[in-house]
């Protein structure tokens, strides 16, 4: 039986990495005692999947994880004693059954994730938000794509879903996972490079981003309809 | 929330934030304003290491476990926060309040090896703490130094308010009472440290005098305080088998050295080796209860979530109920994908059941540390490791699947010739014609034999503390010896040798043996720029040669010198347990070659039966 777990991770827990954060979790699940699965073999290890990791210093309310069960846990049982293991900066927030179908399982399912952007240093030009609706209302964003190899002009505008003014912040919602993924700061960049080009004062803006929620798409790559990937599942009672 | 001393901008900018952040599980919070005395431990040295150091977690435990005491972590900033701090001038804090190091009652520094005293004055300068002990007041943190360099704090007497001398569960607890008592009393630094001379074990340095003779060696090592002590005698618990040990141990977010649950079976050794400095002052050898253990091994893995246990003394397989305790770890975690990792056992049948049960025979290596090339040299030192040993157990091994092993010597040893630098090499082809006696088709490969020598250096209150150490060339000169044979060897394409730097030896030396001169060298060594020595990419030989020159210090003298039976030693004033006179019967029977049996087979009168426990009264009550 697999379950998908999502948790928070924020303060000073967003200096951990991706990998630490693994072991965290895999420390955390042996000390709640959750009947987890382990592969066999010399080292068995715990039967776990992360979604889409997020970067140092990101802090988020929507990170996943999908275990393999060996035998049922009731989700606010489950979801208490994990809570019971977490440092400060971590909480559990949801713990569901998800069906063994293609579909719902494994995190190559992950498609996108939405992000609230705060500025943490400097002071956004008057009317920033009247820029943010014409900056994603062009058709093309280029950005500098800069590999080990190669340096090349690429348009992020078709992975951009969604962009606006939330607050006192810049909320969006972009393409995540294994086939296309794209990070809040080089979106941001972008729109601080076109305020710039406007004659605006950008010079020294940052912001600290904060992932939402990371989604599935359940509907095409036409016609998409994004859900949170907790929504693929059912509590166990 | 809980607030930082290093900003957003610094954490993201340098390598491994998470050595800085603290609140890590089972890490300890108090409020400030409960507690009378706050305990800041040092292990100047990056966090990796530090926090793989199970003397770290027993002491935090056992402080904690005081109302009245909070005890955190401080370890040395790596370079690259170690430039930004002093750059933007911002003060060493510790991990769990994140509050200044000089706002601490104590800082304490475990001292576990000599290339960490540069570390120790960057500690000190980046907490804005006065270097030297003379310099500090009322608004500085009392500086307490302990672990196996304590055995020898001379080198470290300037920098250091006091020492503790022997094993921190004994007078802490009466140092801290001590400490509460003076603070309230309103008088002056002084008037504690005299407190702190009273209680057994604690040697404050500023209360002694050193004077020399003519040739640099000491004359003589007075009190010149009314309550220090002539003496001061290493503290040691009587009895192992129910003491305090952390039940929940700090588990770090990133991977550390030792990522895994320590249980300490025992603590000494039987052995005598006469190179070894913990084979001498942590006598008598005192096994834990099983009973104990097992509990404490069940504790700690449900409280840490660690995937890994292991098992920490100086030599596991003169622990009596060892095979029981391995039996429990395997039948009750190995099943709960819990990884047993054994230390160096002796390779017999046992040992080799039991590695082939937990691990993957042709990934893993046996370990030997036979010390020395010939057995001569291995009479000298007293490693009761033979020949027969090693290719009987080898042997057994090869025949079980094995094709790896691993061999530890030491070159650079008291009365060494060519032959026995060459004995490294002839031994380690010996160990693989043992390995191509199996028929072809019943082993696997080729095998792989690595020999591996660091360069002998004399320790206090090792019966080798006597002996000439030599200088950097020769030591390098020695190894090309090894090699040269390595080459000479019939199954050469199976050998594989490596050896230490020559130039961090001669350092260590020198700290090792060292007097109270060394502090300025030390110190104009930190003022050079010399940080992390042990570390090869940071280690700048240069400008501690540097550093002698300009303090005018000849480091052969402490290195290549001949003493002599009745020279006073800096650390003389320490009674460890072992007496001099043993280790001086000790340092003649390995000149001539005489081997000294093990504490269970027969008692030499090291003097370690005065403590009163362990090995020493085994079957006798």
């Amino acid at each position: 039986m697999k379950a998908r777990i999502k948790f928070r991770k924020n303060g000073v827990m967003k200096f951990i990495g991706h990998l630490d954060i693994m072991r965290y979790f895999q420390k955390a699940i042996r000390r709640a005692q959750i009947p987890i699965a382990f592969t066999g073999g010399y080292s068995p290890h715990m039967i776990m999947s992360f979604a889409n990791p997020l970067g140092v210093g990101l802090t988020s309310d929507g990170e996943y994880f999908d275990i393999e069960l060996t035998e049922p846990i009731a989700s606010k049982e489950a979801i208490r004693r994990l809570n019971e293991q977490m440092v400060e900066g971590m909480e559990v927030t949801g713990f569901v059954e998800i069906p063994d179908d293609k579909k719902s399982k494994g995190m190559t399912i992950v498609a996108g994730a939405d992000y609230l952007s705060i500025v943490k240093k400097g002071v956004l030009p008057e009317g920033w938000q009247k820029h943010l609706e014409h900056f994603y209302a062009q058709d093309e964003i280029f950005i500098l794509k800069i590999t080990k190899k190669s340096e090349k002009e690429v348009n992020i505008r078709p992975i951009i879903y969604d962009l606006h003014p939330q607050g006192e912040g810049i909320y969006m919602r972009v393409a995540a996972g294994s086939v296309q993924n794209l990070k809040p700061e080089p979106v941001l960049e972008a729109f601080l490079e076109y305020m710039n080009m406007l004659g605006e004062e950008t010079d020294g803006i940052e912001f600290a981003h904060h992932r939402l929620e990371t989604l599935a798409n359940t509907g095409s790559e036409e016609y998409p309809d994004f859900v949170p990937l907790s929504a693929l599942g059912t509590e166990i009672i | 929330m809980i607030k930082m001393a290093l900003n957003d901008d610094i954490l993201l900018k340098i390598d491994k934030p998470a050595r800085y952040i603290g609140n890590e599980v089972n890490s300890v919070i108090k409020d400030p304003e409960k507690v009378d005395i706050r305990f800041a431990f040092c292990f100047p040295e990056v966090y990796e290491i530090g926090m793989s150091h199970l003397g770290l977690q027993i002491l935090y435990d056992m402080f904690n476990r005081r109302d009245d005491v909070w005890c955190e972590r401080v370890f040395s900033p790596w370079v690259d926060l170690d430039k930004i701090m002093r750059e933007e001038h911002i003060p060493l804090f510790a991990l769990e309040s994140q509050d200044p190091v000089k706002k601490f009652d104590f800082l304490g520094f475990t001292l576990q090896f000599e290339m960490c005293y540069t570390n120790i004055l960057q500690v000190l300068d980046l907490s804005g703490i006065p270097l030297h002990s003379s310099d500090r007041t009322l608004d500085d943190p009392f500086v307490i130094g302990g672990g196996p360099c304590a055995y020898n704090p001379e080198p470290l007497a300037d920098f250091f308010d006091m020492f503790y001398i022997g094993e921190g569960e004994v007078v802490y607890d009466e140092l801290f009472d001590a400490y509460k008592k003076w603070k309230d009393s309103g008088k002056d630094r002084t008037a504690f440290l005299e407190m702190a001379a009273e209680i057994e074990g604690i040697y404050v340095p500023s209360f002694y005098r050193a004077d020399y003779n003519p040739d640099g060696t000491i004359a003589a090592f007075t009190p010149v305080n009314a309550h220090a002590k002539e003496k001061i005698r290493r503290q040691a618990l009587a009895d192992m088998s129910t003491t305090t040990y952390p039940l929940k141990p700090i588990v770090p977010f990133i991977k550390v050295t030792q990522d895994r649950a320590v249980l300490e079976i025992q603590r000494g050794c039987i052995r005598g080796c006469r190179f070894c400095q913990a084979g001498m002052v942590y006598r008598p050898t005192r096994p834990r209860d099983i009973n104990m253990l097992k509990e404490t091994a069940r504790a700690m893995l449900r409280n840490t979530g660690h995937e890994e246990i292991t098992l920490s003394s100086l030599s596991s397989s003169d622990y009596n109920e060892l095979e029981e305790i391995v039996n429990f770890l395997i039948d009750e975690f190995h099943g709960q994908g819990v990884n047993i990792s054994l230390p160096s056992l002796r390779i017999d049948a046992f040992s080799l059941d039991v590695m082939s049960k937990i691990q993957d025979i042709r990934k893993s290596s046996l370990t030997f540390a036979p010390e020395a090339g010939t057995q001569r040299m291995r009479n000298v030192i007293n490693k009761g490791l033979t020949e027969e040993e090693i290719l009987e157990g080898a042997g057994q091994a090869f025949e079980g699947g094995w094709n790896k092993v691993k061999l530890y010597f030491m070159l650079g040893l008291p009365t060494e010739t060519e032959e026995d630098m060459e004995g490294i090499a002839v031994l380690s082809d010996k160990v693989a014609r043992r390995y191509y006696e199996i028929p072809k088709e019943q082993r696997n490969g080729k095998c792989q034999i690595t020999a591996s020598s660091s360069f002998f250096v004399p320790k206090p209150f090792s019966p080798l503390q006597w002996a000439q150490m030599c200088p950097a060339d020769e030591y390098v000169r020695r190894a090309g010896i090894v090699q040269e044979a390595m080459r000479n060897q019939l199954n050469r394409k199976s050998l594989r040798y490596n050896w230490h730097t020559a130039e961090l030896t001669v350092l260590e030396g020198v700290f090792a043996r060292g007097d109270r001169k060394m502090g300025t060298v030390l110190e104009e060594a930190y003022r050079l720029g010399c940080i992390y020595d042990s570390w090869n990419e940071h280690f700048r030989y240069d400008l501690w040669m540097q550093a002698f020159e300009n303090t005018g210090i000849d480091p052969d003298f402490y290195n290549l010198r001949k003493r002599e039976a009745d020279e006073i030693f800096p650390w003389d004033f320490i009674d460890c347990g072992v007496t001099k006179s043993f280790l001086r019967k000790e340092w003649e029977r390995a000149m001539n070659g005489e081997v000294t049996p093990n504490c269970r087979r027969q008692c030499s009168g090291c003097g370690a039966a005065s403590y009163g426990g362990g090995v020493c009264y085994e079957g006798k009550n």
